[in-house]
C-alpha cells in the first residue's frame, strides 16, 4: 500500500495530484493525496459519487504516460495509475453495458486481469488495429530449444511441434560436406544441411533453423552414414514431433548456458496461431513423444446415437471429414496413444477416455479421436 | 520403442537366433545376363558361360552348377577347358588370362580362380602385338598357344603362366619357312584360327585373317602344308581324321582343303557359297562333322544373303540333303556341337547342337529327324517376356503338382525326347524336402509355373490369358508356316520374344490356392480372372462381370488406357488352368492387390480407386468400396497424366545434365552455347538448377497426397471382428494413405451356398495417423500364431487356429509395424522402422523358421525387405528386430521391387531381367548347389545317369544336423510308391509333407503313420 511513496517526489504538486475524470461528455476534476491513494473500491465509489452515478456499473480506465488506455480494476493497477500520473491523472469511465469491449479486449474483460489495450481516443479506436495479447496458457508451443544443458554450445536441439495440417513444416535438406577435427587432422566428411526454408513455414517462423545449418541428429538418431533419402524419410516419419539437432551456420546466436537453465528454456512461439483461438492446449506435456500414435478407428455396429462430441469440429480435423469417414453410423472405439507396454492396455485407456472426454481439444491434440 | 532395439542381450536368445537365422545367397536361377562366351568340356561334359560383367557359370547335370566372378569387372571373351582337366582358362576383354579350377573340398567341388596372367610383349612393342585373338589349350594340358593380332603365336606354360619364349611362332618365322611362291603377298595379319591336329599333337593349324592357313610342325618348327584362300578367313575346322580342313570366309563361302603334305594344292577341293549367288554375310564359325552313315554334318553360323536376311541371327545345319537355317530371336554369341568325346573314335557322330544366344540357350537334337529342340533343365529364359510380378507357393500337394506337370507336358510336345546331353558332375544336394512353385507373371499376359523346389528352376507349365481377350494380333499369323521351297530354309527356334502385343495384357497379381487348384490372375487393364484347373481340353464362355469402383463418385473422367475387350462366345482352352470368370474393374486401372479365398469362394481385388469382392461360386459381385480421396486427381485420371510426366522427365533430364556437368566443371552459359530463341531462358534455368543441389522437402504427409486410395493389400481372415464371442469371415484392405478397412462377411453354410447371397458390411476403419502405405495385414490367433491359409485346416494340414484366446491384428505400413487387439481395436505394440532407421518396408511376409539343432522347434516371424535392400527378421508377436542382413543394393530398384519371400524363410529377387537370385534366411531351408566334378570319373562317360539321385548323396547336408540327413532321403522310395497308390494314401503322404503348419518337427512320427497308411492302402 505504501509503495507509491517513492514516486511522490516527481510531481511539483506537493503530495496532491489532480484527477480529471470523463464520463460520457461530462468532466469532473478533483484531487487525490498522492501518498495515500487508498483502495480501488474507495476510488470507484468516489468516481460514482462525483459523477452522480451511484448505481451504475462502470469500467474505469486511465491514460498512461504513453497515451495508452489502461484499465483500473484492482488495487495494483490503481496504485500504478496514481504513481505514474504526471502531473494529471486522466480517467475515462464507460458504462459497463455500453462499454466498448474492444477497447480492452474481449476475453480479457471476462478474465478481468492483466488487460492491456491500446486505444487513445474512444471515438476512433475502431479504425485502429488492436493487438490482443493472450494469457500464457493460451499459447501453444510450436518449437523449443531443448537439452541446452547437455549439448555442446555449438549445437542446438530444436523441437518442432506439428499440429494438424494448418502449417507446413517447410524446409528442405541437401547433401553437403563439413569439416571435422579428427585425430588425423581436419577431414571433410559428408553431412546433411538445411538448404531452404519455405516462407511462412513452421521452420522459418521459429527462427531457430536457418539455411546451411548442419543436421546432426533426427529424434536422437545420428544422421552420419545415412543417405539424404534416409534422413528425409526419418524426418517425415517423425514429422509430428520432430527433434533435430543442428550445428547452426551462424554461431553467434548460441544460447548462453546458464547454470540453472533447464531443458525447457527458450521456447519460442508463433503469434500467427492466435488466429486459431480455439486451439489452445492448457497444459502441454513435453514428454508426449508418441504424437503419431493417434490412429483413428471407426467401428460400425449400428449405434449411431452414441456418438459423443468427440466428432471433430476444429479446423485441423477437416482432414477427417475429407476422408469421407462415415461418421453418422459409426460406433467408436478407442485407440490408446502412448503405451508401449507389452500388457494389454485397454482398460487403462478407457479410464483415460472418461477423464478426457469433456475436453475435446485435448483429445484432438492427442489425436486419439474416438467416435463411439 | 527404442527400448526394444536396445533389448538386453539375452545369451539364450542370441544362441537360439544363431540356430534359427542365417543369411546366404544360394543360387542364381535363370539365364545369365549379357552372356559373352561359351565353353564346353567334352571330357567333363560341362558347359561354361561367361558374361560381360565378368561372371563364369558352369553347368553340368541338373543340379550341378558353379559360379565364379572375376575380380576385374571385364567381359569374358573366351572360355577354354584344359583337355581332360578340371580346369579352364578365361580370356577377358582386358587381354588377361585367368586359370580356374574345380577343386574337391569336403566331398564337394568348388570353382576357384587360381591365377591370372597378362601377355607382355618385348619392350616397345605395339599393344596389338600381344592382343590375344585365339587361345588353344594343347592336348598335353601343359601349354597354351595364344594367337595374337600381330600374327605371332605365343606359348605359355600352365599352370603358372610361364611364357615359353623359345616356342613362339612369329609370323616372320612362318614366312621364312614358306615356299617361295607363297611369300609374295603380305598374308598374315592377325591369327584367326589355331587348332591342334585331331590325331597328332605335334601339328598345329594356324589361320591368318588375310587367308593364309599353315600347318605347323611344333617339333621341327617347319611348315608342313599351307593353303592360300582368296578371301578373308573367319574360322577353320579340322576333320576328325585330320585329312580335311574346312575354312569359312567373310564373303559367306566355305572351302574344303585336303591335307596332304606331299602334294601342295593351290586350289580348294571344293568351295561353295551356301546362300549365294547374291552377296552374303560372313560365315563366322563352321563345324564339319563325320558320321558313321558317311554323310557329314556341316554346321555354320551366318552366311545369310546380305540384302534380305542380313539382320537374322542364323545357324545352318546341312546333312544328307537337308538344310535348315535356325533363326534365333537374339544375337548368337557362340555355339558348339556335342559329339563323340573319345578322340580315338572314328566318327564325330554329333548328338546335339548347343547355341548360346544373347537371351537364351538353345539345344537342338541332331539325332532325331527334324532336329527338334531339347528342353533345358536350367538356364531358363525367365524374361521370354518381361517379368511383371511373381508369386511363390510353398509345399504344393502332390496331386496338384502332378496335374500341373501333366498340363505342361501337353505344351512340351515339340521338344525332343532326348535326355539332357550336358550331364557332367554329380549333384550331391539332398532331394528337395517339398515341392515349391514359383509363378511369374509376364508382360504378354502369360503366367509361367516354375519348379522352384531345387537348384534348377524348371518350367512346368505356361498359362496364357490372351485367348480370353480380343487382341490386334491375328492368331493365324503365328501359324503361318514357311513354304516348302522357301529359301533360305529358315526355322524360328527359341522362346525369347520380348515383344508384347498389348501392354494391357500384362499380369500384375497372381494368387494360387494350392489345395483347391483355383487361381486368380489380375492384369494391367483392371482385368481379374478366376481360373480352375481342368485336366481336359474344354470350350466354354467366360462369364463376365463389371466392378464399378467409382460407383458414387461423379464427374471424373478416366484418361488412362481402355479396358480389354473380352472375346465373345465360347473359347477353346487347352488342358490346365481355364478361366471361368472375368471381373473387369472400372476404371480399368492396374490391379494393385488380389486375394482369393477358395473355401469361401471369394476373390477380392483392388486398384488405385477402390476394392471389390466377388463371389465366384454364384458369379455375383458382393460389394465394391471406393477408397478415393476427392482431391486425388492423378488417380482418377490414370497413369497417363501428361503434365506430371512432362514435369518429371524435364526434372530427370535436368538432373542428368547436372550430373554430367559436375564432372566437367566448366563455367556454363558462354554465348552461343545454347542456340535458338528459347536458349536464354533455358540457360538461366540450367544455371539455377546447377546452383541448387539435390534437395528433399521435409513435409508431413497429408490426406491430400496423391494415390492415397491405392489399395495395397487385401487379406481374408476368420476372426473376431465385432465382438469377442463370435468370429466370422472378414475381409481386410489397406491403402496407400494408411487406412485399413475391415468388412464382416456373411458366407452362407455349404448347403445354402449356391442360393443365399454372400453379404458384407463395413465394421471398422482404422486410419494410421502417420499415413504411410499399408503393405501388410495379418491376424494372429490366441497363441499369437498367424491364421492358417484357407482350406489348410479343412484338409487337416494345419492345426486349427486358437479361437479361445484373443486375436490380434498386425498392420504393417511402410514405416511402422503395429499390433492391435481384436475385436476392440486398441494398440498394443509397435515398431517404428522409418523413424529410427530411415528405411521403409517394401515387402513383408510371414515365414516359419525352423531350428537347425532341435528338429521340432520353429518360430513364426516376419521377413521384411526395406527400400535400402536390407532384409530383416522381426519377431512375432513382440515385434522385436531379430537380425538384419544387407541383401540387395539400394540402387537396384527393380531387384527390390521383384523380391518374393517363401513361407520358410527363403526368397527370390531379380538380379537382371533374366535371373533370379535365391537367398535363404533360414538355417534349415537352404537350396544350394552341392556337387562333385571329378576328372577321373569322366573316363567312362557312359556311367548310369543319376540326376539328383539320393543314392549317390555322399556328403552330409551342411546345415542340418547329421542325424537328420538320412531322414531327409528316406521319403524318396516311399514317394515312388505313392504315385501308384490310391488317392487316400496320397493325401496322407501329402499331409505328412505339409507337416504341422510348416514346422517340420513331427516328421519322424508322421512318417511312421504314413508307412502304416501305405501298407493299409496296399492291402486293399
Amino acid at each position: 500500500m505504501n509503495r507509491s511513496h517513492r514516486h511522490g517526489a516527481g510531481s511539483g504538486c506537493l503530495g496532491t495530484m489532480e484527477v480529471k475524470s470523463k464520463f460520457g461528455a461530462e468532466f469532473r476534476r478533483f484531487s487525490l493525496e498522492r501518498s495515500k491513494p487508498g483502495k480501488f473500491e474507495e476510488f470507484y465509489g468516489l468516481l460514482q459519487h462525483v459523477h452522480k452515478i451511484p448505481n451504475v456499473d462502470v469500467l474505469v480506465g486511465y491514460a498512461d504516460i504513453h497515451g495508452d488506455l489502461l484499465p483500473i480494476n484492482n488495487d495494483d493497477n490503481y496504485h500504478k495509475a496514481v504513481s505514474t500520473a504526471n502531473p494529471l491523472l486522466r480517467i475515462f469511465i464507460q458504462k459497463k453495458e455500453e462499454a466498448d469491449y474492444s477497447a480492452f479486449g474481449t476475453d480479457t474483460l471476462i478474465k478481468k486481469k492483466n488487460v492491456l489495450t491500446n486505444v487513445l481516443r474512444p471515438d476512433n479506436h475502431r479504425k485502429k488495429p488492436h493487438i490482443v495479447i493472450s494469457m500464457p496458457q493460451d499459447f501453444r508451443p510450436v518449437s523449443s530449444i531443448i537439452d541446452v544443458d547437455i549439448l555442446p554450445e555449438t549445437h542446438r536441439r530444436v523441437r518442432l511441434y506439428k499440429y494438424g495440417t494448418e502449417k507446413p513444416l517447410g524446409f528442405y535438406i541437401r547433401d553437403g560436406s563439413s569439416v571435422r577435427v579428427t585425430p588425423h587432422g581436419l577431414e571433410k566428411v559428408p553431412g546433411i544441411f538445411i538448404s531452404r526454408l519455405v516462407p511462412g513455414g513452421l521452420a522459418q517462423s521459429t527462427g531457430l533453423l536457418a539455411v546451411n545449418d548442419e543436421v546432426l541428429e533426427v529424434n536422437g538418431i545420428e544422421v552420419s552414414g545415412k543417405s539424404l533419402d534416409q534422413v528425409t524419410d526419418m524426418m517425415i516419419a517423425n514429422s509430428r514431433n520432430l527433434i533435430i539437432t543442428v550445428r547452426p551456420a551462424n554461431q553467434r546466436n548460441n544460447v548462453v548456458r546458464n547454470s540453472r537453465t533447464s531443458g525447457s528454456s527458450g521456447q519460442s512461439t508463433d503469434n500467427s496461431l492466435l488466429g486459431y483461438p480455439q486451439q489452445m492446449e492448457p497444459s502441454f506435456e513435453p514428454e508426449d513423444e508418441d504424437s503419431d500414435e493417434d490412429d483413428i478407428v471407426i467401428e460400425d455396429n449400428g449405434v449411431p446415437q452414441q456418438i459423443p462430441k468427440a466428432v471433430p469440429t476444429t479446423e485441423s480435423l477437416e482432414s477427417l471429414t475429407q476422408m469421407e469417414l462415415n461418421l453418422e453410423s459409426g460406433q467408436n472405439g478407442f485407440i490408446p496413444s502412448n503405451e508401449v507396454s507389452l500388457t494389454p492396455a485397454a482398460s487403462g485407456t478407457n479410464t483415460e477416455f472418461e477423464t478426457r472426454v469433456p475436453n475435446q481439444k485435448l483429445l484432438e491434440e492427442d489425436g486419439t479421436i474416438i467416435t463411439l | 520403442m527404442r527400448r526394444f532395439l536396445r533389448s538386453g542381450h539375452d545369451p539364450a536368445r542370441e544362441r537360439l537366433k544363431r540356430d534359427l537365422f542365417q543369411f546366404n545367397k544360394t543360387v542364381e536361377h535363370g539365364f545369365p545376363h549379357q552372356p559373352s562366351a561359351l565353353g564346353y568340356s567334352p571330357a567333363l561334359r560341362i558347359l561354361a558361360i561367361g558374361t560381360r560383367s565378368g561372371a563364369v557359370k558352369l553347368y553340368g547335370a541338373p543340379g550341378v552348377e558353379f559360379m565364379g566372378l572375376h575380380r576385374e569387372n571385364n567381359a569374358v571373351v573366351q572360355i577354354h577347358f584344359l583337355p581332360g582337366q578340371c580346369q579352364l582358362v578365361t580370356l577377358l576383354d582386358d587381354n588377361s588370362l585367368h586359370l580356374w579350377s574345380l577343386k574337391a573340398k569336403g566331398g564337394v567341388s568348388e570353382l576357384q580362380e587360381d591365377e591370372s596372367f597378362t601377355l607382355r610383349g618385348p619392350p616397345g612393342a605395339a599393344p596389338s602385338a600381344t592382343q590375344i585373338t585365339v587361345v588353344l589349350p594343347h592336348s598335353s594340358s601343359k601349354t597354351l598357344y595364344l594367337g595374337t593380332e600381330s600374327g605371332s603365336v605365343f606359348a605359355v606354360q600352365v599352370p603358372g603362366f610361364r611364357p615359353l619364349e623359345d616356342r613362339t611362332i612369329s609370323s616372320d618365322a612362318v614366312l621364312q619357312r614358306l615356299p617361295e611362291e607363297a611369300r609374295q603377298r603380305r598374308v598374315f595379319e592377325m591369327v584367326e584360327a589355331l587348332q591342334e591336329h585331331p590325331r597328332d599333337p605335334n601339328q598345329v593349324l594356324i589361320g591368318y585373317s588375310r587367308g593364309l592357313i599353315v600347318i605347323w610342325d611344333l617339333r621341327g618348327s617347319r611348315v608342313l602344308c599351307h593353303f592360300l584362300c582368296s578371301q578373308q578367313l573367319d574360322s577353320v575346322c579340322w576333320q576328325r581324321d585330320g585329312r580335311l580342313i574346312v575354312s569359312c570366309h567373310s564373303d559367306g563361302s566355305y572351302c574344303q582343303w585336303p591335307v596332304n603334305p606331299d602334294t601342295q594344292q593351290g586350289e580348294p577341293l571344293r568351295s561353295c557359297v551356301p546362300y549365294g549367288p547374291f552377296p552374303c554375310k560372313a560365315i563366322t564359325k563352321i563345324f564339319w562333322l563325320t558320321t558313321k552313315q558317311g554323310l557329314p554334318f556341316t554346321i555354320f553360323q551366318g552366311g545369310m544373303p546380305r540384302a534380305s536376311y542380313g539382320d537374322r541371327h542364323c545357324i545352318s545345319v546341312v546333312h544328307d540333303g537337308q538344310q535348315t537355317a535356325f533363326d534365333f530371336t537374339s544375337r548368337v554369341i557362340d555355339f558348339t556341337v556335342l559329339r563323340e568325346a573319345d578322340p580315338a573314335a572314328a566318327f564325330d557322330d554329333p548328338s546335339a547342337l548347343v547355341v548360346l544366344a544373347e537371351e537364351e540357350l538353345v539345344v537342338l537334337d541332331l539325332r532325331t529327324a527334324g532336329w527338334p529342340p531339347v528342353q533345358p533343365p536350367y538356364l531358363a529364359s525367365l524374361h521370354c517376356s518381361a517379368i511383371t510380378c511373381s508369386h511363390h507357393v510353398s509345399n504344393i500337394p502332390l496331386k496338384l503338382w502332378e496335374r500341373i506337370i501333366a498340363a505342361g507336358s501337353w505344351q512340351n510336345t515339340h521338344f525332343s525326347a532326348m535326355e539332357w546331353p550336358v550331364d557332367g558332375g554329380t549333384s550331391l544336394a539332398p532331394t528337395p524336402p517339398q515341392r515349391d512353385l514359383l509363378l511369374t507373371g509376364h508382360e504378354d499376359g502369360t503366367v509361367r509355373f516354375w519348379d522352384a523346389s531345387g537348384v534348377c528352376l524348371r518350367l512346368l507349365y505356361k498359362l496364357s490369358t490372351v485367348p480370353v481377350f480380343l487382341t490386334d494380333s491375328d492368331p493365324g499369323e503365328h501359324l503361318h508356316a514357311q513354304g516348302e521351297d522357301e529359301w533360305p530354309p529358315l526355322r524360328k527356334v527359341g522362346s525369347f520374344d520380348p515383344y508384347s502385343d498389348d501392354p494391357r495384357l500384362g499380369i500384375q497379381k497372381i494368387f494360387l490356392c494350392k489345395y483347391s487348384g483355383y487361381l486368380a490372375v489380375a492384369g494391367t487393364a483392371g482385368q481379374v480372372l478366376v481360373l480352375e484347373l481342368n485336366d481336359e481340353e474344354a470350350e466354354h464362355a467366360v462369364e463376365q462381370a463389371e466392378a464399378d469402383l467409382l460407383q458414387d463418385q461423379e464427374g471424373y473422367r478416366w484418361k488412362g488406357h481402355e479396358r480389354l475387350c473380352a472375346r465373345p462366345g465360347p473359347v477353346r482352352f487347352e488342358p490346365g488352368f481355364q478361366p471361368f470368370v472375368l471381373v473387369q474393374c472400372q476404371p480399368p486401372a492396374v490391379v494393385t492387390s488380389l486375394a482369393l479365398h477358395s473355401e469361401w469362394r471369394l476373390v477380392a481385388f483392388g486398384t488405385s480407386h477402390g476394392f471389390g469382392l466377388f463371389d465366384h461360386q454364384q458369379r455375383r459381385q458382393v460389394f465394391v468400396k471406393c477408397t478415393l480421396h476427392p482431391s486425388d486427381q492423378l488417380a482418377l485420371e490414370g497413369p497417363l497424366s501428361r503434365v506430371k510426366s512432362l514435369k518429371k522427365s524435364l526434372r530427370q533430364s535436368f538432373r542428368r545434365m547436372r550430373r554430367s556437368r559436375v564432372s566437367k566443371r566448366r563455367p556454363a552459359g558462354s554465348p552461343g552455347e545454347v542456340p535458338g530463341r528459347s536458349g536464354r531462358a533455358e540457360r538461366t534455368g540450367l544455371q539455377n538448377m546447377e546452383l541448387a543441389p539435390v534437395q528433399r522437402k521435409i513435409e508431413a504427409r497429408t490426406a491430400e497426397d496423391s494415390f492415397t486410395g491405392f489399395v495395397r493389400t487385401l487379406y481374408f481372415a476368420d476372426t473376431y471382428l465385432r465382438d469377442s464371442s463370435r468370429h466370422c469371415p472378414s475381409l481386410w484392405a489397406g491403402t496407400n494413405g494408411g487406412t485399413v478397412y475391415a468388412f464382416a462377411l456373411h458366407v452362407p453354410p455349404a448347403e445354402r451356398r449356391t442360393d443365399e447371397p454372400v453379404r458384407a458390411e463395413q465394421v471398422k476403419e482404422i486410419q494410421l495417423m502417420h499415413r504411410a502405405p499399408v503393405v501388410g495385414i495379418l491376424v494372429l490367433d490366441g497363441h499369437s500364431v498367424p491364421l492358417p491359409e484357407p482350406l489348410e485346416v479343412a484338409h487337416d494340414l494345419s492345426k486349427s487356429p486358437d479361437m479361445q484366446g484373443s486375436h490380434q491384428l498386425l498392420v504393417v505400413s511402410e514405416e511402422q509395424f503395429k499390433v492391435f487387439t481384436l475385436p476392440k481395436v486398441s494398440a498394443r505394440l509397435k515398431l517404428k522402422l522409418t523413424a529410427l532407421e530411415g528405411s521403409r518396408v517394401r515387402r513383408v511376409s510371414v515365414a516359419h523358421f525352423g531350428s537347425c539343432r532341435a528338429e521340432d522347434y520353429g518360430e513364426h516371424h516376419l521377413a521384411v525387405l526395406t527400400n535400402l535392400g536390407d532384409i530383416q527378421v522381426v519377431s512375432l508377436p513382440l515385434l522385436r528386430p531379430q537380425v538384419r542382413y544387407s541383401c540387395i543394393r539400394r540402387e537396384d530398384v527393380s531387384g527390390i521391387a521383384s523380391c518374393v519371400f517363401t513361407k520358410h524363410g527363403q526368397g527370390f529377387y531379380l538380379i537382371s531381367p533374366s535371373e533370379f537370385e535365391r537367398f535363404s534366411l533360414s538355417t534349415k531351408w537352404l537350396v544350394e548347389p552341392r556337387c562333385l566334378v571329378d576328372s577321373a570319373e569322366t573316363k567312362h562317360h557312359n556311367r548310369p545317369r543319376n540326376g539328383s539321385g539320393p543314392e549317390k548323396a555322399l556328403g552330409r547336408a551342411r546345415n542340418s544336423g547329421s542325424q537328420s540327413d538320412g531322414e531327409e532321403k528316406r521319403p524318396d522310395p516311399v514317394m515312388a510308391h505313392a504315385l501308384l497308390s490310391d488317392e487316400r494314401v496320397l493325401k496322407e503322404i501329402q499331409s505328412t509333407l505339409e507337416g504341422d503348419r510348416g514346422s517340420y518337427g513331427d516328421w519322424r512320427s508322421q512318417q511312421v503313420a504314413m508307412r502304416y497308411g501305405l501298407s493299409k492302402g496296399e492291402a486293399k
